[in-house]
């Protein structure tokens, strides 16, 4: 875990990397995010002073989308289409089935830390349902066989 | 030996990243010489991954690869288990009239040599000899309609950029491609980027904007990559420039960007808020300035009606209906993919001929058309023509051209309830209709599923606020899924009553 100094230098760097940019707020959350895994309360004051927005402003956007997180995930995030498409494929009792298996419901977190569980809207797999993410990474035709891939 | 493996995020869903490693090593250890391509889909989606071999007679195609197929393509591949024989030869191939897909799957699509040799940017040299109101005119003439689903006529939006003055104006190209059921925008920029560049610089020189940028979702992380390489090579071959040039921008999960005034606020670093119109982004846009926002097919589509000519493409479609549409056959089909096609095909022979029913081997009980703002058809509308008035005479939209295959073990009361529930999750908040008739919506559905018939003229009251009442079209098309599933389905909301009595 980095230390407050740490987290202020490399989002410095970030706010720096993105200067000249028309309307940076995005990608420079985006590239908090890759950075520390989640978008920390603490760098809300930091950008938001950099961008001169209000940290209202800053705390809006940030909540406004579903992919900026407020709290680590965990080691693996596991994303499973809910859209109609994959549900016309049995995405849903796919999505049961691993729920049960993980002993989670949608955007938890096994207790152990081990796994985050996120609904999303379309891959744009939608001839190969049903599709998942898993760390990143695409997966069509998916069914619970699919949990051992984040098993440690 | 030359080989290609596509780098579509299908193909790499079903397995082409190790196939190719496969291939790759397979070769090593027989010594072998490969040269393995990256190319973009062939739209086969159920042949995938669909790697192709280069012969003498032409490129011959093996799929559904899995790796125990590999060593097989080093043998005699007359004889191979997957062999399908020539790709061009295929009859969903030789169905298509691939114009805006002309070179997806066909070319390395980061090969800039490739693109040119087979027709890349011939469009773009014809544009940078014309004046800019004469891009406008031909665009105009060749009749193209917005293909992100509204149809709007994508000429007339530029004339009017255009003609406006500013220090500035932008071209943004909305590949926020959130609708279930569709991926021909995913697959444009995976299997041939440049098309979409060349399409957005002939329109900085028909408006006069000299800046663009491609907001693709965060869910595409193939396209992003692939496109992010392409603006890269372009830049150095002097293709992007002074003269136009742009960046790729990442969504962040939000459904309502795909709505053009939402992703313009988006795109400046706020919140995905739709805006009232107008004024229209053509006149205030993108920082405030005249701003042409295309979908990706729209502008992809402008370098072959460039390069052919707009009596060209126009010659094709129906109506107003003009050119070629990539449908996007998805869901629970037997053969589903992308399949460019003059308009004028009937959703049947969509659906039955062209995707040979659905992949449960089931009936098809229902299809809905346009994502998940639009309206599910019966099989008794399957004589419906695919084109833009034509499914507007029916109560729907043929939206951005995915279609959704449903089989008969579909709830379409609960399809209904879903579209209430997503367009709850992704309302933007700004408007009434949207924001709070989502949720009530959800509410109602759940008390017709209770047995309560009295929620039916509550649901259809609703619907007609929504439809009339809300700012953009994620309030005000979300109506079209829930009422047609109760116009045409009443049976399955009917089921839901005798079951609470």
């Amino acid at each position: 875990m980095l230390d407050s100094h740490d987290q202020t230098d490399r989002i410095a760097q970030i706010l720096d990397a993105h200067r000249g940019l028309e309307g940076p707020l995005l990608p420079i959350l985006h590239a908090v995010q890759e950075a520390f895994g989640f978008i920390p309360e603490t760098a809300i004051p930091q950008i938001a002073k950099a961008l001169s927005l209000t940290k209202a402003e800053v705390h809006g956007v940030v909540s406004f989308y579903h992919d900026y997180r407020s709290a680590p995930a965990g080691r693996h995030v596991l994303k499973l289409c809910r859209a109609e498409a994959c549900q016309t494929m049995g995405a849903d009792a796919v999505a049961d089935r691993i729920k049960t298996a993980l002993g989670i419901d949608w955007h938890e977190t096994t207790a152990d830390g081990r796994v985050t569980l996120e609904p999303v809207f379309c891959l744009g797999l939608c001839a190969c349902g049903p599709a998942a993410m898993v760390d990143g990474r695409l997966v069509g035709r998916v069914d619970e066989s699919v949990v051992a891939q984040v098993a440690k | 030996m030359k080989v290609y493996v596509p780098l579509d995020s299908a193909a790499v869903a079903l397995g082409a990243d190790a196939l190719a490693e496969a291939i790759a090593a397979e070769a090593a250890s027989r010594g072998v010489a490969v040269e393995i391509v990256r190319n973009g889909s062939r739209g086969m989606v159920w042949l995938e991954p669909l790697v192709e071999v280069v012969t003498d007679a032409g490129r011959v195609g093996f799929g559904p690869m899995a790796l125990a197929d590999v060593p097989g393509l080093f043998g005699d591949l007359a004889s191979h288990p997957k062999a399908l024989g020539l790709v061009e030869e295929l009859p969903w191939m030789k169905g298509q009239t691939r114009l805006t897909f002309a070179r997806v799957g066909v070319i390395d699509p980061l090969s800039l040599e490739d693109y040119r040799a087979h027709g890349g940017l011939v469009g773009l040299d014809r544009a940078v000899n014309m004046s800019a109101p004469e891009i406008v005119a031909e665009v105009i003439e060749s009749g193209l309609r917005g293909r992100g689903g509204a149809g709007f006529p994508t000429g007339i939006k530029w004339k009017t950029v255009s003609e406006a003055v500013a220090d500035q104006k932008y071209i943004v190209c909305n590949a926020d491609e959130g609708d279930s059921a569709t991926f021909a925008d995913r697959m444009l920029m995976e299997g041939d980027p440049f098309t979409l560049i060349e399409g957005m610089a002939i329109a900085g020189l028909a408006c006069g904007a000299t800046k663009g940028y491609v907001y693709i979702r965060s869910e595409y992380p193939v396209a992003i990559r692939v496109m992010e390489s392409a603006v890269r090579i372009a830049r150095e071959a002097g293709v992007l420039g002074p003269r136009f040039d742009m960046e790729i921008r990442v969504g962040a999960g939000a459904y309502v960007c795909g709505e053009e005034t939402s992703l313009l606020n988006s795109l400046e670093g706020k919140r995905g808020v739709v805006r009232a119109k107008p004024p229209l982004p053509a006149l205030q846009g993108f920082m405030g300035r005249p701003t042409v926002v295309n979908n990706v097919i729209s502008l992809a589509s402008v370098p072959v009606i460039m390069a052919k000519g707009a009596a060209f493409y126009k010659d094709f479609g129906l109506g107003r209906s003009r050119g070629t549409i990539p449908l996007q056959i998805a869901g629970n089909v037997r053969f589903g993919g992308l399949y460019e096609v003059a308009f004028g095909l009937t959703l049947g022979q969509i659906v039955n001929e062209i995707g040979g029913g659905t992949a449960s081997g089931r009936p098809v009980k229902a299809v809905q058309v346009g994502g998940p703002l639009g309206a599910w058809f019966p099989p008794s509308l399957f004589d419906t023509p695919f084109g833009y008035e034509e499914f507007g005479a029916k109560e729907g939209l043929i939206g951005h051209a995915g279609l959704t295959i449903a089989d008969d073990t579909t709830d379409m009361l609960q399809m209904a309830r879903f579209a209430m529930e997503f367009c709850a999750i992704e309302s933007c908040g700004k408007c009434t209709p949207c924001r709070i008739g989502a949720v009530r919506g959800v509410e109602t559905l759940d008390r017709l599923a209770a047995g309560d018939p009295s929620a039916i003229p509550l649901i259809t009251d609703l619907c007609n606020t929504m439809k009339s009442g809300s700012l953009c079209a994620l309030g005000g098309f979300t109506p079209y899924p829930v009422m047609s599933a109760l116009t045409h389905f009443p049976d399955d909301f009917a089921r839901a009553k005798e079951a609470a009595e």
